[in-house]
């Protein structure tokens, strides 16, 4: 199984992976990272694992893994 | 099983470019380029002046930050006295193309066996937004507050068309637009390293890249403004390629 990995500090919530995600699985979430951007989340449900999220983040956001 | 997708070591946890700039996205691709080919610990990467200047804290590799523009002359030098390091530029817009142009054009000329990557974002970054040679037509920066007027400031300079008069190797032009180009960006700057490993002279990368701060936009919309706007101007592609011209 796959498991996207999401450094929540390293987003600063420029809202490219939400644009550039095929499934509409990423929103801004309610909480504030350590730098006080509103990090990024994903929707597990709606995810497909495709990676594009992880080539897209300038900051190196995500990572997406074999379990 | 797939292989896992994850951050490059050479890459930092935190850098200090802004929200959606497109430095940090070029930066992680280099690191994943040289990481792939298992040349990471042979790279030395030469850069000058600007927000590009930043690739040194956020690829671990060895820098060396040369005066202003002048990355290519120092790269030049690198070559020399390490034969076996892999040498890279980094530059900017203003960097490369303005105060630097020379430089540029000479390490080209030469077909110096080093890879070049130039940031085109259209202004000079960290001074605050200032016109460069490669600011569009009509568009605002800080020192052409009405849109750029290209009767007296010239067109929108083109360095990868002036490079690929150069006897170089390789010289493309991608964009950071969306994901499928930036896929096609990884690949450009892989094939320009690949071409200094096998010693096939001077590979030129031009990146069609944001900077949302300077452009006062939303990071999505800049990045959609590279689709919409910038690459009307700045065509996409391949300018050169030897080997397929010697075909
Ligand atoms: C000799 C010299 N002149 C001027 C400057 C001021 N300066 C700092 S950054 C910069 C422009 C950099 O623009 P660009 O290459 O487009 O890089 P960006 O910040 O957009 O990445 C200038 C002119 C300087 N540092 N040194
Ligand atoms: S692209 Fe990266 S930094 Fe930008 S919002 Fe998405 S996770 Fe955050
Ligand atoms: S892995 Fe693909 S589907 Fe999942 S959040 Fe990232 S971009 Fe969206
Ligand atoms: S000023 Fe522009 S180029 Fe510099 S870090 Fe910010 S967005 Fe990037």
């Amino acid at each position: 199984m796959k498991k996207l990995v999401i450094y929540k500090n390293r987003c600063k919530a420029c809202g490219f992976c939400i644009d550039q995600c095929p499934k509409d699985a990423l929103s801004f979430g309610e909480e504030f990272n350590d730098s006080g951007y509103a990090a990024v989340v994903s929707d597990e449900n709606l995810c497909i694992k495709c990676g594009t999220c992880y080539r897209v983040c300038p900051d190196s956001v995500f990572e997406l893994i074999e379990e | 099983m797939a292989k896992n997708l994850v951050t490059p070591k050479l890459i930092s946890e935190f850098n200090r470019f802004c929200p959606g700039c497109g430095h940090g996205l070029i930066a992680k691709m280099i690191a994943q380029v040289l990481e792939e080919r298992g040349v990471e610990d042979d790279a030395i990467q030469v850069y000058a002046v600007g927000c590009s200047c930043f690739i040194s804290t956020v690829i671990k590799a060895d820098s060396i930050q040369a005066q202003h523009g002048r990355a290519p002359a120092v790269a030049s030098g690198v070559r020399r006295a390490r034969p076996d390091a892999v040498v890279y530029t980094y530059q900017g817009d203003g960097d490369a193309a303005a105060i630097g142009l020379s430089e540029s054009l000479y390490a080209a000329y030469r077909n110096e066996n080093t890879t070049a990557i130039f940031v085109n974002n259209g202004v000079f970054g960290m001074t605050g937004g200032q016109m460069a040679p490669t600011t569009l037509e009509g568009q605002k920066t800080a020192t052409s507050i009405y849109g750029r007027n290209t009767e007296l400031t010239g067109q929108p300079f083109k360095l990868a068309e002036l490079i690929a008069q150069m006897p170089v190797a390789y010289v493309e032009r991608c964009s950071l637009a969306n994901a499928k180009l930036i896929a096609q960006t990884k690949r450009a700057i892989g094939k320009a390293f690949d071409n200094q490993l096998a010693g096939k002279g001077y590979s030129f990368v031009e990146i069609l890249s944001p900077c949302p701060t300077n452009w006062h936009m939303d990071p999505v919309k800049a990045y959609k403004k590279l689709e919409e706007v910038v690459a009307e101007e700045y065509k996409l592609g391949v300018l050169k390629d030897s080997k397929e011209d010697s075909k």
